[in-house]
């Protein structure tokens, strides 16, 4: 180039900054989140659920209805073992739906904080290759999981129904209609759950070992296969402190008949998943620029 | 005007060396607890005064690299492995952030630093090049209108709806480049996806490059192959240990590149690698055992390559190619080429030598590269362009020409001649 070249570079980039359409920095800040990116980026968060979806569910026989395996004999399980043989309290309803509701409740948060803790390491090939926002991984993800959950709980629905007929002490209140508000706060959770592990395993190989078992242990801080009020008085509040506890709990509450659960706790819930997923999507952020040089 | 549409400044990128990830949360704790009693880092070894200080545990892959591309340009990158152009082509793809410096673009930038990221092979090729579009940045919408003009450039369509798991590598590689040439961004960054598919489908690609570049895009490539550099090409840099060496037309970068700045090299002692199978040192002599980079054009020449197989590796096999001043390789021999074939599978030291005849090689400036790999598997050594030698003329009338005016092979051909004497024909009224 010539110095004549050189000369006009100083001068003319300055004012015209603003044409330019991607400005490539060694950390961009802290709350740079690009959004608006993502935003753009809806018709891949859609094409990775339908990945996720038919790639699933491809050359097996049942197809979709393997989701319905799951629960139905996790709660058989649940209802053998925790019911008949340890006869632990269900709160006076039937034990078959008490498991039901906490393990549909807790399957899909659980499978959204597994599965977005893998984010990096199971992308790591696409990742390496070619930039796009990196969020819209786990989202697609907690997306892709509420389709399980659609089917978990029509299922559970489909019981609910036929313990009623049946003639169970089972009474659907009004709170059912914050089912949206549950499975928001959960999805929340989950997400931010998922992507603080995720981030943090990049640099600490030991969490990827620690987070499934991690979420099999946390089940058992959670009311899921005992009701809250069957805890002992002095761990009740490290279960309480579970964020997660309030929402298993409104869920069977609502379409159980069991009310155990105050808004303030439904409140405590939501503060806590707002909180997890703001540092959880701050950290993932800042991991996110130079996480291949490390995978 | 100058209408500059990517502008590098300064650009740096230091990476860690090691074993990546090593790092536990165990060594952490221990470093922050002892940070905070003002202990001194228990991790660093003794002498040490900080991490960063131990200087050989980083490598500056790119080191204040500027920059500056114009619209419609073709911008070719070259370098040896290592050189920094792979770390040059993640940061323009924002697939890795910079450590210094900034980069600006303008415009819409698609990086194929591998063609056919995030295909599935459960997947049909409808659905993969849905996915692999939006992957690349294409909205749904875009690729429904590109659909018909990407399924006919693949030549797929009879397969469209079958899982991709079915498809033949190369009707794989044809689907995934398809749907990188219909991107149409306005900048192209492309990563030696050209050394891909059989030689027609990279007719193919070229063309549809240069029908890019005419389009008024601008496209970068890495490109080991210095003939296509010279045949797209506007323009060439050349990178060197993270800096730009040269930055100009194409033909004087690469020749700079292929001679390495000096201008023979007969022995070279290899690096020790971590690899199964690696390079030790490879040298080139003349018929009397004697190391040297300037051979007679009537003389044959050796090739020496020294290597060592830790482990035994099916398969394996030890190459190497000849290149003339402007990249174009004028041929290649590996182990398996003998008969018997030379079998180096077995872990022990070895100690080749190969024979180039004399009268092949017109006078001038060669270069060669070496390797050991397991054909189209795996590689596990590589020096490109590693000796440097010279085919001198020696005042015969026969080889007295410029290397290339001769052709790229001199061949001792069968002249038959037959000779009548002159006889006056009459000339036929129809001839």
């Amino acid at each position: 180039m010539s110095a004549e070249g050189m000369a006009s570079r100083h001068t003319t980039h300055a004012p015209v900054d603003d044409q330019w359409t991607i400005i490539i920095r060694p950390q961009r800040g802290w709350l740079d989140l690009r959004l608006r990116e993502l935003w753009r980026a809806r018709d891949l968060v859609a094409l990775f659920i339908r990945r996720d979806f038919v790639a699933g569910y491809k050359q097996t026989v049942l197809g979709p209805f393997w989701a319905l395996v799951q629960p139905l004999l996790t709660t058989v399980m649940f209802t053998l073992v925790f019911g008949r043989v340890a006869r632990l309290s269900t709160d006076g309803l039937p034990p078959f739906l008490f498991y039901m509701a906490g393990t549909v409740v807790w399957s899909y948060f659980s499978a959204c904080m597994t599965k977005t803790a893998d984010t990096f390491g199971a992308n790591a090939h696409i990742f390496g290759k070619v930039y796009f926002p990196r969020l819209t991984v786990p989202i697609a993800i907690l997306i892709s999981n509420m389709v399980a959950f659609v089917i978990h709980f029509a299922l559970f629905l489909a019981f609910v129904i036929y313990f009623w007929l049946d003639g169970a002490a089972v009474k659907v209140s009004a709170s059912v209609f914050l089912l949206p508000l549950l499975l928001f706060i959960m999805a929340g959770l989950g997400l931010g759950a998922g992507i603080i592990v995720s981030s943090l395993t990049t640099r600490y190989r030991d969490l990827q070992n620690v987070v499934t078992f991690g979420a099999q242990l946390l089940m058992y801080a959670t009311p899921v296969i005992y009701p809250l009020s069957a805890t002992p008085a002095k761990y009740r509040v490290l279960v309480q402190a579970n964020p997660m506890t309030p929402i298993v709990e409104a869920f069977r509450g609502a379409f159980l008949g069991t009310d155990t659960v105050s808004t303030g706790a439904l409140l405590y819930s939501f503060c806590f998943m707002v909180v997890a997923l703001t540092f959880g999507l701050l950290l993932f952020n800042r991991v996110e620029q130079t996480v291949m040089d490390t995978v | 005007m100058n209408d500059v549409v990517i502008s590098v400044e300064n650009i740096s990128k230091r990476y860690r060396l090691g074993v990546l990830g090593s790092r536990s949360l165990k060594e952490d704790a221990n470093r922050w607890w002892a940070r905070v009693r003002g202990a001194p880092d228990p991790s660093l070894k003794i002498g040490e005064r900080d991490r960063d200080s131990h200087r050989k545990g980083f490598i500056w892959a790119l080191r204040d690299v500027s920059l500056e591309v114009t619209r419609g340009e073709i911008v070719g990158i070259v370098g040896r492995n290592g050189a920094g152009k792979s770390t040059l082509l993640k940061i323009l793809s924002r697939t890795t952030a910079p450590t210094g410096g900034q980069v600006r673009v303008k415009g819409r930038i698609a990086s194929l630093l591998e063609v056919g990221t995030g295909f599935h092979p459960e997947l049909t090729g409808r659905e993969n090049i849905y996915l692999n579009g939006a992957i690349l940045g294409m909205r749904k919408a875009e690729i429904a209108h590109r659909f018909a003009d990407i399924v006919e450039f693949s030549g797929v369509e009879q397969f469209i709806d079958t899982p991709v798991k079915r498809y033949s590598s190369g009707m794989h590689v044809r689907l995934a480049f398809a749907v990188a040439a219909h991107l149409e961004p306005e900048i192209l960054v492309v990563d030696e996806v050209l050394a891909v598919g059989d030689a027609a489908f990279q007719k193919k690609c070229l063309g549809k490059m240069g029908e890019v570049a005419r389009a008024g895009r601008t496209v970068l490539i890495v490109s080991h192959n210095m003939g296509s550099i010279n045949d797209l090409c506007d323009r060439a840099v050349l990178l060197a240990t993270g800096s730009v060496v040269a930055d100009g037309p194409p033909e004087t970068v690469t020749r700079q590149y292929l001679s390495n700045g000096e201008s023979r090299r007969a022995h070279v002692e290899c690096q020790p690698s971590e690899s199964q199978a690696h390079f030790q040192a490879v040298t080139l002599c003349d018929d009397a055992g004697e190391p040297t980079a300037n051979f007679d054009i009537r003389k044959p020449f050796y090739l020496r390559m020294q290597f060592v197989v830790r482990r035994r590796i099916p398969g394996l096999q030890a190459a190497f190619a000849v290149y003339n001043s402007v990249g174009y390789r004028i041929f290649q021999s590996t182990t398996s080429h003998p008969e018997p074939a030379i079998d180096i599978e077995e872990p022990r030291q070895y100690d080749l030598r190969v024979g180039v005849p004399g009268r092949l090689l017109p006078a001038g400036s060669y270069t060669v590269t070496v390797a050991l790999h397991i054909p189209n598997v795996s590689w596990f050594d590589l020096h490109e362009h590693v000796l440097t030698f010279d085919i001198e003329d020696t005042r015969s009338k026969r080889f007295d020409h410029d290397g290339r005016s001769v052709g790229c092979v001199l061949v001792d051909l069968t002249w038959d001649q037959q000779h009548r004497p002159l006889v006056e024909r009459q000339e036929s009224p129809g001839a």
